[in-house]
């Protein structure tokens, strides 16, 4: 195990953890605000993907896809919350689940219509489409270098809005006790508006981002909500801070696991059976990380209510 | 009483009538992989199969054909669902289609059991082709582990000493492995990582480190349709080419990967038993109409779909139309009396190929595109290492 697999694995770990941010932090904003369970989540970010994807396709410039992305996405979730999801915040959870569940099978069927069946297939920018090399012998993709460092921005500015800002002020004091803070004369609804808008958006950008990496296909929305939710309860509801930890921990425990695994096996089992084990404990070990953090910590890392 | 008795008559009259049309048409059930990260695949296979029904006049060995699309979306469930409802509701006279290989042996024994005959146009799981072989599979592309042990002896004999495979961790994938380790074996041949991912997967970080950091001067990959697009990206994308001869199965270097990645795959080494420059009446007469017919040049899978139908059309043709005479069908299918594109074509007694195979590079042709070329022969006649296993005569 030499050293240099150890830190491009833990960059690769990064940006992963820092795309899960983005799509954990709207999520657990949303959920720990409004008490609403948004499983739709992950279809915006899908809308985010396809729309940076057509935007692309169209006009060939990256920066416009990412803020037609950004933008529209951002629109979009505003509208669905004005227009639908305000009345589901009174019902229960279940109530929560299945109108946004039924977004879910909308929104895909909606995007199969438009663009139909296939996945798109996007191109990194020409000029991030090589290697970097960071160190002597370290070599790292230009491109997700891009995404850590645009993922390391956006964190840092939610972390100042959030705690420097009157607007995070509220959202805080929304986060922590919603009748109080209706009763020192915030507008929640315009607030939960703002919000859910912010969210989207930042799902979007992650859409946006991966978009080149991945493949902007119907349903890329649902795999990666169960991890954000994974990241959110780690973290803790409501916590911006415990959405970063969370996701930070998933992506390493996930790359590294889906490396170190298989090579720590090899030397316990035969080839044939670690090949076949190795993957397979590393696809759970993030859940055990999950169920470990519940025991110790039921309320998650960063509880946002006390 | 008297009226009951003509509306039996009537209904028996109306029953046998039915019986006989169905003898009238050919009805296929193609039922691929339409939607997904492997799409381009089955869209591949359909329009293939379509297009040698054009061909045809749109009849299979003299009947009118109807081909019942239907999607199972990369997903064993939808699969077996379909299946059922093609076999059991719309009765269909022949299956065809299916992509994967965990897919095929998920749908295997029900269609089998129906006796409904199965013509692979792409899965080839090394279960059918060894001791679980059927006298209902029949398969006209390849045994899973036949592209792979053409690399891998092309690897060993250009004389790369180290490499690592990757693959995506499902029945086909171990049989891609299996295959490139049978001929890629020796003194000067070590494989220095084996890995394993998640079928579907689209994000190789992890799997490219570990590369990386193996030094291995070749790299053997197999990864259908949107992965391996996905992972050659970001093997270029890491810098990785530089150092390390990229080789892979034929279609992971095939048209549909190439439109999608462009000029990052020049140079990159495959095996295919067909490639759309091969020199015969029928593959130029396929190659020309495809891409008059769909804008694009065909893939490995096109061709594989036109054979399909054109397998079909030929077992119509010998029994003369009376497919309900399933040992008739069965017999001429197996003869496969068909002018492949591929050139000569034979099955095993297991129902499987007996083919060639050849080593293609990709490069740009006369016309600026990036396209593939073929090198050579890398085996004749070449069988798998499962038919042995297989009790059919």
């Amino acid at each position: 195990m030499d050293w240099i697999l150890v830190a491009e694995q833990a960059l690769n770990g990064l940006q992963f953890g820092l795309m899960l941010f983005l799509l954990a932090a709207g999520l657990t904003l949303v959920f720990g605000i409004m008490d609403m369970i948004n499983l739709a989540h992950g279809s915006l970010y899908m809308v985010g993907a396809y729309l940076a994807a057509a935007t692309a396709l169209a006009t060939g410039s990256f920066v416009l896809a990412v803020a037609a992305a950004v933008i529209g996405t951002a629109l979009l979730g505003m509208l669905l919350e004005l227009a639908l999801l305000r009345r589901l915040y009174q019902r229960d959870h279940l109530s929560q689940v299945l109108a946004t569940f039924a977004l879910i099978l909308i929104s895909n069927e909606g995007v199969r219509m438009i663009w139909g069946e296939q996945p798109l297939m996007l191109n990194t920018p020409a000029a991030l489409s090589g290697p970097v090399e960071l160190l002597p012998g370290l070599m790292y993709p230009a491109y997700r270098l891009l995404i850590i460092g645009v993922g390391l921005a956006v964190a840092l500015l939610l972390f100042l809005l959030v705690t420097r800002t009157r607007i995070g002020m509220w959202v805080r004091a929304g986060a922590s006790n919603r009748a109080m803070a209706t009763a020192m004369g915030v507008n929640i609804k315009r607030l939960f508006t703002l919000v859910f808008g912010f969210g989207a958006a930042l799902c979007a950008l992650a859409g946006a981002l991966l978009g080149p990496l991945l493949a902007v296909q119907v349903g890329m929305g649902e795999s990666i909500l169960i991890l954000a939710f994974v990241v959110i309860v780690i973290g803790g509801i409501g916590s911006i801070r415990g959405a970063l930890v969370g996701a930070l921990l998933v992506g390493l425990v996930d790359t590294l696991s889906r490396t170190l695994l298989p090579a720590v096996m090899r030397q316990l089992a035969s080839p044939e059976v670690a090949s076949n084990l190795g993957p397979a404990l590393a696809s759970i070990l993030i859940y055990v990380l999950m169920a470990a953090v519940l025991f110790w910590k039921p309320q998650g890392l960063f509880p946002a209510r006390g | 009483m008297k009226t009951r008795t003509m509306l039996c008559a009537a209904l028996a009259l109306l029953a046998a009538q039915q019986t006989t049309y169905a003898a009238d048409k050919v009805k296929v059930g193609m039922l691929s992989t339409l939607s997904g990260p492997g799409a381009g695949l089955g869209v591949d296979i359909r329009d293939g199969f379509n297009l040698a029904l054009k061909h045809q006049g749109g009849k299979l060995g003299g009947l009118p054909a109807e081909v019942i699309t239907a999607d199972d979306q990369q997903n064993p469930d939808v699969a077996k669902q379909t299946t059922d409802r093609l076999i059991k509701r719309d009765k269909v006279d022949f299956m065809t289609g299916i992509v994967f290989s965990n897919i095929m042996l998920a749908v295997g024994q029900g269609v089998f059991d129906s006796k409904t005959p199965y013509i692979s146009a792409n899965a080839g799981p090394s279960q059918y082709a060894g001791e679980q072989c059927n006298p209902f599979f029949f398969n006209v592309a390849w045994q899973n582990d036949n592209l792979h042990e053409a690399v891998g002896k092309t690897v060993l004999d250009k004389g790369f000493k180290k490499v690592v495979v990757l693959a995506p961790n499902y029945p086909a994938g171990k049989d891609a492995i299996t295959g490139f380790k049978r001929f890629y074996k020796g003194p000067n041949a070590v494989v220095a990582e084996e890995i394993y991912t998640k079928l579907g997967q689209l994000d190789y970080a992890a799997e490219l480190a570990q590369a990386r950091a193996a030094k291995p001067d070749a790299m053997y990959i197999f990864l259908p349709g949107g992965m391996g697009i996905n992972f050659i990206k970001q093997f270029v994308g890491a810098g990785l080419s530089r150092d390390i001869t990229l080789f892979g199965p034929g279609f992971s270097a095939d048209e549909d990967v190439i439109k999608a990645v462009g000029e990052p795959m020049l140079g990159m080494f495959n095996s295919s038993h067909w490639a759309h420059d091969m020199d015969n009446a029928a593959n130029k007469k396929f190659v020309a109409d495809f891409q008059k017919d769909y804008g694009r040049l065909p893939s490995l899978y096109a061709s594989q779909g036109y054979d399909a139908a054109l397998l079909i059309n030929a077992a119509v043709r010998d029994v003369k139309g009376k497919i309900e005479d399933k040992d008739a069908v069965l017999k001429a299918l197996k003869a496969a009396k068909f002018e492949s594109v591929r050139g000569p074509f034979k099955f095993n007694n297991n129902q499987y190929p007996i083919q060639d195979y050849y080593l293609r590079v990709i490069g740009k042709d006369a016309q600026g595109r990036v396209t593939n070329k073929t090198l050579g022969k890398i085996f004749a006649n070449h069988a798998d290492a499962y038919a042995s296993a297989c009790k059919m005569k």
